[in-house]
């Protein structure tokens, strides 16, 4: 649905340095699927996400939507095939003049709605973003969430095809935050828009997105689905980035303080098997005797995993043979202070 | 009380009559081409979708030069053009134009920077919705704009009145030109004072009165 193919775009500045936001990135969101991009700020993630609609045009590169490539089209049929893609944002870009209901009206009326069609889609998608109490008041008046469930409401009235939700959540409390993500969810649900957005909170991806891309100074570093990412993360950054939402990391002291005797590990499971069978089925085959560090299960949209670090006393050899025979039963080990 | 009214009315009554007709018409055609102008300086201006640095640089150099020259020798300086125009050099007709050369860069400035102060990113939001760009400068820049522009047109009238005090020199008349023929030049304190009082007053009235339509439509 969108798609783009080896994306850069550079930004020329006077002093003849110029800047590379996006270096050679591709990336393929199917139909009705949610995915994630996430990085820190001055990743590339905003120039990222404002390539696919063209509000940037990149250096090189393509850029699909529904198998059209936007590059290619003249201004005006580019104006059209916008209106196929709903975009929100960080700040809801709301007019402050107008009232809730014309937010939503204006635009319609000036993309050629019907009159009539107007005002029933108006009520429709207020109704879905549950503001219809709310249609007389002022931008002014509302809530940050509120704010945002207007400018969702805006954009699910042109009926697009393809969301891009640029940081919607990221000036919103964590509560708020949750009913917005919950929103985005049902809106791929029900109406079945595919959602391409772009975060630096790894609670965002956790919560709703099908498959993640990890970018870092203009680069595609790590992508793959989901649960992949949170099982088997292999670069530094998405490591980083987990650690975020769990308590995943200790101390590197704490660490080379236990290594010293046995081993510290991490293991995460997939799905809702916790570990603790196979803890203690380790316990007794082997010498060794596991120490829960920390413990969690973290849900995300397609799965659960689990995350358990133990600190492994026994001796060296007991302790590989315990490892090996862990990854045997098909969970994630990670030595964790062994660099 | 009365002896003034009955001696003075009339010249008043004019006076006020042809202030109000100079600067009703100039501020007509001065915001006319002063919204023209403000909107071509935000759309031309580097960084911006339409960005054009010749159009964009001429213009500002337009705008400065104009606006460097006081009223009363742009008066003077521009009776040639004035005639091609309206045919005439005097009266309230004559200086009409002049008004208007005077007005529309300054209206322009104020209303350019309005403008500018409307939400990058609203602005964004319809681009990315694909509204065309004529319909943004009226839906979303001039809408979100309008208390900001209500109160520049304020301060833009209030200095036309100024400058229609000047108008006196080409035989227009008007509130300050009766304050220097009579109130200084024969001595006539009083009527000095009187005008300078209903100046006051209408310049209050104007500002309060743009203030609260400013307010009015913020919606804040």
């Amino acid at each position: 649905m969108i798609k783009l193919e080896n994306v850069t775009k550079v930004f020329p500045s006077k002093k003849g340095k110029d800047v590379t936001a996006l270096d050679d990135v591709s990336i393929s969101v199917n139909k009705g699927e949610i995915h994630g991009v996430i990085g820190y700020s001055g990743a590339g993630k905003s120039t990222l996400i404002r390539c696919v609609n063209l509000l940037e045009s990149p250096s090189k590169g393509k850029v699909w939507i529904d198998g059209t490539d936007l590059t290619k089209l003249s201004k005006e049929k580019l104006r059209q095939t916008r209106q196929k893609v709903g975009m929100i944002f960080q700040h809801f870009n709301l007019l402050r003049t107008a009232s809730v209901y014309d937010n939503i009206a204006i635009p319609l009326k000036l993309l050629g709605v019907p009159k009539a069609e107007v005002k029933e889609r108006v009520m429709k998608y207020l109704d879905i973003v549950d503001l219809s109490e709310k249609k007389d008041a002022y931008p002014s008046q509302l809530s940050g969430g509120q704010k945002q469930r207007v400018a969702i409401a805006r954009a699910l009235s042109q009926e697009p095809q393809v969301l891009l939700s640029d940081e919607a959540t990221s000036a919103l409390d964590p509560e708020t935050t949750n009913s917005i993500l919950e929103l985005l969810l049902k809106i791929n649900a029900e109406l079945g828009i595919t959602i391409l957005l772009i975060t630096h909170e790894m609670n965002v991806i956790q919560k709703i997105c099908d498959y993640v891309y990890v970018i870092e100074n203009g680069n595609l570093i790590e992508q793959g689905s989901t649960i992949e990412l949170f099982t088997k993360p292999k670069q530094p950054t998405t490591k980083k980035f987990l650690n975020t939402i769990s308590q995943r990391k200790l101390s590197d002291r704490l660490i080379d303080e236990l290594n010293l005797e046995g081993k510290v590990i991490r293991l995460t499971f997939l799905g809702e098997n916790t570990g603790q069978p196979l803890l203690s089925k380790v316990t007794q085959q082997f010498y060794v005797e596991p120490n829960i560090l920390t413990a969690n299960i973290i849900e995300l949209k397609n799965g659960i995993v689990g995350n358990l670090v133990v600190h492994l006393i026994g001796s060296e050899h007991q302790v590989e043979h315990s490892l090996s025979f862990l990854k045997e039963q098909g969970v994630e080990v990670e030595e964790l202070g062994v660099n | 009380m009365q002896a003034f009214i009955d001696q003075w009315g009339s010249e008043f009554y004019d006076a006020i009559i042809e202030t109000l007709q100079m600067v009703l018409i100039s501020l007509f055609f001065a915001v006319i081409i002063g919204v023209i102008l403000a909107i071509l300086l935000v759309l031309t201006r580097p960084g911006q979708p339409l960005q054009n640095k010749f159009v964009y640089q001429s213009l500002n150099l337009l705008i400065n030069v104009i606006r460097s020259i006081p009223f009363i020798i742009l008066l003077f300086f521009m009776l040639p053009f004035t005639k091609l125009i309206v045919g005439v050099t005097i009266g309230v007709k004559g200086v009409i134009v002049p008004l208007v050369v005077n007005a529309a860069p300054y209206i322009a400035r104020l209303i350019e920077s309005s403008l500018l102060e409307v939400n990058q990113g609203v602005i964004e939001a319809y681009r990315a919705m694909g509204v065309k760009t004529h319909q943004i400068i009226w839906n979303v820049m001039l809408r979100e704009a309008r208390p900001a522009i209500v109160l520049a047109l304020t301060i833009a009238t209030i200095s036309l009145i100024g400058a229609t005090a000047m108008a006196g020199l080409v035989g227009a008349g008007g509130l300050g030109d009766l304050a220097y023929r009579f109130g200084h030049l024969r001595y006539e304190t009083d009527v000095m004072y009187v005008t300078v009082i209903m100046l006051v007053i209408i310049v209050q009235g104007l500002q309060s009165l743009g203030n609260r339509l400013a307010e009015r439509l913020k919606k804040d």
